[in-house]
C-alpha cells in the first residue's frame, strides 16, 4: 500500500510534466490540423536555457527561501520567453510556407527542424549529459511503513509539491486565457474555422503564431520541471518526452486542453506504475504500445470530439 | 511585424524597409543564438560552470543578417516574377523529361563499370555499397510513402527484422539444422527468409493502424520503430542485448567462400587472392538487390495492385466508393515495403558481420524518408538520384580537412553533418516540397501520355 502511494505521488509528477508539454501539441493541432515534431525538442531547449539562466544566477541549494522561491521564478519566465521565441522561429521558418501544401510535407519539415534543434544544441553544449546539483532538498514524510523487512519511507518531496502546484497554477492561467480573453477567443475561432475566422477579420498568422509561443511557454516549464526533478538533462531528452507528451495529447483527445493534462496524468501513471511493478527497461515500450492502442481503439480520445469524415 | 516589412520590401524595394526586416531577423538571431551558444555549460569540480562564446554568438547573428539581405536582394526583390519562374521550372522540368531514361541508364552504367575503373578503390567501393544500401531501402519506403502515400517513420524496424533475422537464422539456426558444407549458402538461404519474416511483421504492424490517417499513421509506425529497438536492447536471451551479435557469416560466391585456401574463390577461378573481391562481389550483391527492387516496383506500379496504390494516395473516399479493398491494399504496400527493408537489413547484417541496436535507430528512419522526399515521393529515378547526393554528401562532409586551415584545428566539419541534413530537409520542404523529381509518370492515359506536374497529385493524403 505504501509503495503504491509512494508510485502514486511519482507517477502525478511526472504526468504533470507530460500533461505541461502535451498542451502545446494539442493546441497546434487543434489550430493547423499538423504535429509539431519539434516540439519535444522546443522543450530540450526550454531545459537547456534553465539550466543555463540557473548556472549563471549562481543558484544553489543554499539560497534562502525567498531569495530561492524569486530566483526560480524569474528562471521560469525567461525560459517562457525563450522557448517562445524558439517556436515562433520555428513556425515561421518551417511551417508558415507550407500552409497549403500536400497534408505529409509540413510534418516532414518538422522532422527537420526536430533533427535541425537537436544537432544545433548537441554542438553548441556538446553531447554529454548535464548534470545540475539538487537546488530544492527535502519533504515530508506522508507515511511510513515499519516491518521485518525495513522501513519504506512514504516521501513527497518540496520539488514534487512545486511541479504540482505549478502546474496547477499554470493550467488556472491558460484556461482563463483560452476562455476569457479576445485572443482565447480567436484561437478558438480559428481551431473551428481557420477560413471564416479570417473572413471575420481575425489575423489568422497572428493567432498561429502566438499559439506556438503559448505552446512553448508551456514546454519551457516543463522543461524547468523536468530539470529540477532529474537534476540531469542532455540534447536528446526531447524525443522521448516528445512522443510521450504526444500520446498523452492523443489520449486525451487532441484539440481537447484539460484532455492534453488528463492524458499526462495517465501516461504518467502508466510509466511509473509500469516501472514499479512490471519492468524499468520496457517502460518506454508500454508508452508507445499505449499509443498505438489508443489511436486504434479510441481515436477520439477521452475528451476529444469525434472526428467527422466529409467528402 | 517582420512579414510586414517583408511585404513592404516586396512592393517597393525599399532599402530601409529591407534594413528594417534583416535587423528584426537578427534580433530574433541574436535572441535565439545568445543563450545556447552563447554560453555554453561545462562540468567543473564544484558543479556547472559557464563558458562564454560571444564570438560565435556574433558570427552567427550576422551569417543570418547577411543571409536575410542576401535573399531580399537576389530572390524576393523578384517577388512578382516568382510566379513565371516557378512555371519556367516546371518547364525546364518538361525539357528535361525525355533526358531521364537516359540519366537512368548512365546511372546504371556507371554503377556496373565502377568496380573496374582503374580509379576505384576499396574506399569508393565502400562508399558505394552504401550509397546502394540507402538506394534500395529509399526504393522500398517509396512503395509505402510515394506510391500508397502512408507515411512511414518506422521503417528502421523492418531493416533491423531483417538484419536480426538473417543474423540469428545463420549465427543460431543453421548450424543445428544445415551439413556444413551447406554453410556456405547461409547468405542465400537466408535472405529470402529476412525478406518474409520483414514482410510478416510489416503485415503485424500494418495491421492495427490502418484506419489512422497520415500523420497519426506517421507516429504509431515511429513508436513501432522505437518498441522494435527497445525490444531488441533489452531481450538479452534472444538478441545478446546492446552487445550485439558478432560472426555473422560472411556471403559466399553461390556456396565458394571467399578464403585463401584450396576451395576458396580466389584458386577455384584460378586467380590471385585479394581481399577486395570480396568487397566487389558484395558490391554486385546490393546491386543485384538494388535493382530488383527498383524493377519489382516499376512492374507492380502497372499491375492493378500499384494502380491500386496511387489512387489510394490520391483519394481514399473515392476508392473506396469504386470497390477497391483500401485494407489489402495497404497491407500489401506496408508489406511489400517492408520485405525490401528486410533484404537490405540481411545485406546489412552479411556486410558487417556485426549488427547491435545502436545500427537501427530513428535517425535511420528519417535518413532514408529524407532520401525519398529530396527525391520527389513516388519517382525511381529520383530516389536514386537523391540516396547518390545524399550519402556522397555526408561522405563529403568528412573530407572537408581545409575547413580545418579556416577555422582552426578543433573544427571538425562531420560534427556538422546531421544539423546541415536537418536543415537541408526544411529547406527542400520549403522551396521544393515535390522533390527533385516533380514530374510525375501517368500509369494510365487516354490515347496520348502527358507528363503531369508533381502539383497536380495529391501526395499522401492516407
Amino acid at each position: 500500500m505504501e509503495y503504491f502511494l509512494q508510485q502514486l505521488i511519482n507517477g502525478v509528477t511526472l504526468g504533470s510534466i507530460y500533461g505541461l508539454i502535451a498542451i502545446g501539441y494539442t493546441m497546434v493541432y487543434g489550430i493547423i490540423g499538423m504535429i509539431n515534431f519539434a516540439h519535444g525538442d522546443v522543450f530540450m531547449i526550454g531545459s537547456f536555457v534553465s539550466l543555463i539562466v540557473i548556472v549563471a544566477l549562481g543558484i544553489t541549494a543554499s539560497t534562502s527561501f525567498i531569495v530561492l522561491i524569486l530566483a526560480l521564478i524569474l528562471v521560469l519566465v525567461i525560459a517562457m520567453v525563450f522557448a517562445g521565441i524558439y517556436n515562433w522561429t520555428v513556425e515561421r521558418v518551417a511551417y508558415r510556407p507550407l500552409r497549403g501544401s500536400f497534408r505529409l510535407a509540413p510534418l516532414i519539415s518538422a522532422i527537420g527542424m526536430s533533427i535541425t534543434l537537436e544537432e544545433y544544441t548537441r554542438i553548441a553544449q556538446d553531447a554529454r549529459p548535464k548534470p545540475l546539483q539538487p537546488i530544492v532538498n527535502g519533504g515530508f514524510e506522508v507515511a511510513k511503513r515499519v516491518n521485518e523487512a525495513g522501513t519504506f519511507v512514504v516521501s513527497l518531496s518540496y520539488i514534487q509539491i512545486i511541479i504540482v502546484v505549478t502546474t496547477l497554477i499554470l493550467m488556472t492561467i491558460f484556461t482563463l486565457l483560452i476562455t476569457r480573453t479576445s485572443l482565447g477567443r480567436a484561437q478558438r475561432a480559428c481551431e473551428q474555422d481557420t477560413r471564416m475566422a479570417a473572413l471575420l477579420g481575425i489575423d489568422v498568422d497572428r493567432t498561429i503564431s502566438l499559439t506556438f509561443v503559448m505552446g512553448a511557454a508551456m514546454a519551457a516549464v516543463a522543461g524547468l520541471m523536468f530539470l529540477l526533478y532529474y537534476g540531469v538533462i542532455d540534447f536528446y531528452i526531447g524525443f522521448l518526452a516528445g512522443v510521450k507528451a504526444f500520446t498523452a495529447a492523443v489520449l486525451g483527445g487532441i484539440g481537447s486542453l484539460p484532455g492534453a493534462m488528463l492524458g499526462g496524468l495517465v501516461i504518467g501513471l502508466i510509466e511509473v506504475f509500469w516501472s514499479a511493478y512490471f519492468s524499468v527497461e520496457y517502460k518506454d515500450v508500454a508508452a508507445f504500445s499505449m499509443l498505438a492502442l489508443v489511436l486504434i481503439f479510441l481515436p477520439q480520445g477521452l475528451l476529444g470530439k469525434p472526428e467527422i469524415e466529409k467528402v | 511585424m517582420a512579414e510586414k516589412a517583408q511585404n513592404t520590401a516586396h512592393a517597393g524595394n525599399d532599402v530601409g524597409a529591407i534594413l528594417k526586416d534583416c535587423v528584426f531577423a537578427s534580433l530574433i538571431a541574436l535572441a535565439i543564438f545568445a543563450p545556447i551558444i552563447g554560453l555554453k555549460t561545462e562540468s567543473a569540480p564544484g558543479g556547472l560552470i559557464l563558458n562564454q562564446r560571444w564570438g560565435a554568438v556574433f558570427i552567427a547573428t550576422a551569417i543570418i543578417f547577411f543571409g536575410r539581405l542576401a535573399l531580399h536582394i537576389l530572390f524576393w526583390s523578384r517577388a512578382g516574377e516568382t510566379k513565371k519562374k516557378a512555371s519556367a521550372a516546371s518547364r525546364l522540368g518538361t525539357k528535361l523529361e525525355p533526358l531521364i531514361p537516359f540519366i537512368g541508364v548512365a546511372m546504371f552504367t556507371a554503377a556496373v563499370i565502377l568496380p573496374w575503373l582503374p580509379s576505384t578503390d576499396r574506399y569508393i567501393l565502400d562508399l558505394g555499397t552504401l550509397i546502394l544500401t540507402y538506394m534500395m531501402l529509399g526504393w522500398g519506403l517509396n512503395i509505402v510513402v510515394g506510391l500508397a502515400g502512408l507515411l512511414d517513420l518506422g521503417y528502421v524496424a523492418f531493416y533491423a527484422v531483417g538484419a536480426y533475422s538473417y543474423a540469428l537464422i545463420s549465427t543460431s539456426v543453421f548450424p543445428m539444422i544445415l551439413p556444413h558444407w551447406m554453410m556456405a549458402w547461409a547468405f542465400w538461404l537466408a535472405l529470402p527468409m529476412a525478406g518474409m519474416l520483414a514482410a510478416c511483421w510489416g503485415l503485424i504492424l500494418g495491421f492495427p493502424v490502418l484506419r489512422l490517417r497520415g500523420d497519426y499513421l506517421a507516429i504509431v509506425t515511429l513508436a513501432f520503430g522505437e518498441i522494435i529497438r527497445v525490444v531488441l536492447t533489452n531481450w538479452i536471451s534472444l538478441t545478446n542485448g546492446p552487445n550485439g551479435i558478432p560472426g555473422i557469416p560472411r556471403p559466399s560466391f553461390f556456396g565458394i567462400e571467399f578464403t585463401r585456401g584450396d576451395n576458396g574463390f580466389a584458386h577455384t577461378f584460378g586467380l590471385q587472392y585479394a581481399s577486395i573481391q570480396r568487397i566487389i562481389f558484395l558490391y554486385y550483391v546490393i546491386l543485384a538487390l538494388a535493382l530488383f527492387t527498383n524493377f519489382f516496383t516499376m512492374r507492380l506500379r502497372r499491375l492493378p495492385i500499384g494502380r491500386a496504390w496511387e489512387a489510394l494516395r490520391e483519394d481514399e473516399i473515392a476508392c473506396r466508393s469504386l470497390g477497391i479493398n483500401t485494407t489489402n491494399t495497404k497491407l500489401t504496400a506496408f508489406a511489400m515495403g517492408a520485405m525490401f527493408g528486410g533484404f537490405a537489413g540481411a545485406f546489412f547484417a552479411t556486410r558487417q558481420g556485426f549488427i547491435s541496436p545502436e545500427s537501427f535507430v530513428f535517425m535511420e528512419s528519417a535518413l532514408v524518408l529524407a532520401i525519398v522526399v529530396l527525391g520527389g515521393l513516388g519517382s525511381n529515378i529520383g530516389v536514386a538520384i537523391s540516396s547518390v547526393v545524399m550519402i556522397g554528401g555526408f561522405e563529403l562532409f568528412r573530407n572537408l580537412d581545409f575547413l580545418k586551415q579556416v577555422f582552426g584545428p578543433d573544427f571538425d566539419p562531420s560534427q556538422y553533418r546531421m544539423l546541415i541534413f536537418g536543415m537541408a530537409m526544411v529547406l527542400i520542404m520549403v522551396w521544393r516540397p515535390r522533390g527533385l523529381m516533380t514530374r510525375r509518370n501517368p500509369t494510365i492515359f487516354l490515347k496520348e501520355k502527358k507528363a503531369v506536374s508533381g502539383d497536380l497529385v495529391a501526395q499522401g493524403r492516407g
